[in-house]
């Protein structure tokens, strides 16, 4: 091995005179805008009440909640028959949803596409409202649809339909965008009309798609199904706040527990299925 | 050009059986697609004649929700619908607060916990694989489950409402920076691993200036969506605006919901289009680099 003849510091100062300045311009405003992202967050925090006296008395009885929380328990075996079949209702609820969205939101994925409508009045029209059903939260659309056709899990499928007509509609409407546009004009060409076009030309090339996204929404919304029980549109989430309410923690996990094995299951089967209709490397954005 | 009709024949059979095994497959589906909704709407309890018998309601509650007490429609009488801006705007600034501190804290806990989950750095097998659970259980029990537990510890109020909002985030927003680091190029990484550096010197200076970029612009992006969920983690008594917002749909204060809701989609819209900008900038300077 050879000896590394030592460092002359002067030399390598002359050369690259960059590395040996303190800080550039970038770096200091980087850092400025770390500091101050830093100083909000901290003044955030005390603006909420994070560093009141009753903070650590919280986390005590928060350390207490979770001892509390273990094991899971269910208490008796109709709870676990009760809970079993609200989880069921879960599930038949984000079904019911999600199907009748992609039903209803199909009609106006079509007309919010450039490529099918022409007209630009109701394309934009159409894109405008699919936005604002998005921008309201489906906890809402579950509390107006509960003050509509009552308490219960019919109100639950609603708020999950109206809620993703929203994001069907703009997904639709983007996948059909996308499509191919020669398969039209060749059914155009062969003398068919522009709606035969968007039967035997677009939905062929589409559905595949769409069947995934609705496969994935599937997924993500029984998990919103577990939340709008919360308020009262069936579904364990109803169970799941009672039981918190009455401090029956063992309770609370073992709901919990079930939630998530039903949640990974639901993952498995519909990924599973996903791929079977895309492929397995056909990733959809 | 016609083929001979003893040629034709066979092959028009073969075509038709092919479509007819497609139909029967697609009838199939169909088929069971229909069995499962017919299932779970006896499960859900639907009812058509409900829905046709209230559908009025719906209407007439959209129609109510932009119409004051006196009867007057809401874009008449401004002053009127907004009688409470000062409140909302200001439980509007806490929404936003919190989603802010919420978000911090949790992109805070993934940065540390992305290096100990990414399979290619990971110090620690076992760890990597607690870290990894221990995130799915963050992101996978609701957002709302988090604050109505905070809330038995820590009272009502916006605090309880920032730690749920921190904890799903620290799930999310650990499984993306992970993702980023397991695509990171390793080779800086085993350069300063060379030199006789730590393991924490080699993250720091090896793998950090590669994934920085990417957990500014995923944090953003989680920023926006904060801001939603905080708008309505106030339903359970989490602090922010939401608390209002369920009083005045149980109560039915019409316009005072369309009054918020209104202020809410502003608000939300407004963040988007700044945080997607902010990201756009950020991505321009990553490219330039």
């Amino acid at each position: 091995m050879s000896i590394r003849p030592p460092l002359d510091i002067d030399a390598l100062r002359s050369r690259h005179p960059q590395h040996f300045q303190g800080c550039g311009r970038d770096r200091v405003m980087a850092l400025g805008v770390v500091a101050a992202a830093i100083a909000l967050l901290l003044v955030g925090m005390a603006g909420l009440g994070f560093f009141d006296s009753k903070m650590l008395q919280g986390a005590s009885k928060l350390w207490e909640v979770v001892g509390h929380l273990l094991p899971p328990d269910p208490g008796s075996w109709s709870h676990v028959r009760l809970y079993a079949s609200a989880l069921v209702e879960t599930v038949a609820i984000s079904l019911l949803g999600t199907l009748s969205a992609a039903l209803l939101a199909m009609p106006l994925g079509l007309l919010a596409a450039r490529n099918v409508v022409a007209a630009r009045v109701l394309r934009l029209l159409t894109r405008r409202s699919l936005d604002m059903i998005r921008s309201v939260d489906i906890l809402v659309w579950a509390l107006i649809w509960i003050n509509v056709v009552g308490l219960g899990p019919f109100a639950g499928a609603l708020a999950i339909m109206t809620s993703d007509i929203g994001s069907f509609g703009k997904l639709f409407s983007e996948a059909i965008e996308a499509a191919d546009r020669r398969p039209v004009e060749g059914v155009v060409a062969a003398g068919g009309s522009r709606l035969l076009g968007v039967r035997f030309g677009i939905l062929p090339e589409v559905f595949p798609v769409l069947a995934s996204q609705v496969l994935y929404y599937f997924e993500s919304n029984t998990r919103s199904a577990t939340i709008i029980g919360i308020v009262g549109a069936g579904g364990i989430g109803l169970h799941l706040a009672e039981a918190i309410r009455v401090l029956e923690l063992q309770q609370v996990s073992f709901i919990i527990a079930m939630i998530l094995i039903t949640v990974v299951l639901i993952d498995f089967t519909s990924n599973q299925l996903r791929f079977a209709l895309i492929g397995r490397k056909g990733r959809v954005a | 050009m016609q083929l001979p009709e003893a040629q034709l024949r066979p092959l028009l059979a073969g075509y038709e059986a092919t479509v007819r095994a497609r139909r029967w497959h697609t009838l199939l589906i169909f088929a069971a697609i229909v069995v499962a909704l017919g299932l779970s709407s006896i499960s859900a309890e639907v009812s058509p004649a409900l829905l046709v018998d209230k559908i009025g309601n719906f209407t007439s509650y959209i129609g109510r929700l932009f119409h004051l007490e006196s009867g007057a429609a809401v874009w008449t009488d401004p002053v009127e619908w907004y009688w409470g801006l000062g409140r909302w705007l200001r439980l509007l600034g806490e929404t936003l607060l919190m989603a802010y501190v919420g978000t911090a804290l949790g992109a805070i806990g993934a940065f540390f916990l992305a290096f100990l989950a990414a399979a290619n750095v990971a110090p620690n097998r076992w760890l990597r694989i607690a870290v990894r659970r221990f995130c799915e259980l963050c992101r996978t029990v609701p957002q709302l489950v988090f604050a109505l537990i905070f809330v038995i510890a820590f009272g009502l109020g916006p605090v309880s409402g920032v730690l749920a909002l921190a904890v799903h985030c620290v799930g999310a927003l650990g499984k993306l920076f992970a993702e980023l680091v397991e695509n990171i190029d390793l080779k800086p990484v085993e350069g300063v691993s060379s030199t006789g550096a730590p393991w924490h010197v080699a993250m720091r200076f090896g793998a950090l200036p590669q994934v920085l970029s990417g957990f500014v612009s995923y944090t953003l992006l989680r920023f926006e969506i904060n801001v939603r969920e905080a708008a309505v983690i106030g339903f359970v008594g989490a602090g922010g605006i939401g608390m209002d917002l369920l009083e005045a749909i149980r109560k039915f204060y019409y316009s005072d919901v369309s009054a918020m809701l209104v202020l809410i989609v502003i608000t939300v819209s407004l963040i988007d289009t700044l945080t997607s900008m902010l990201r756009h900038r950020l991505i321009g300077l990553a490219d330039r680099h």
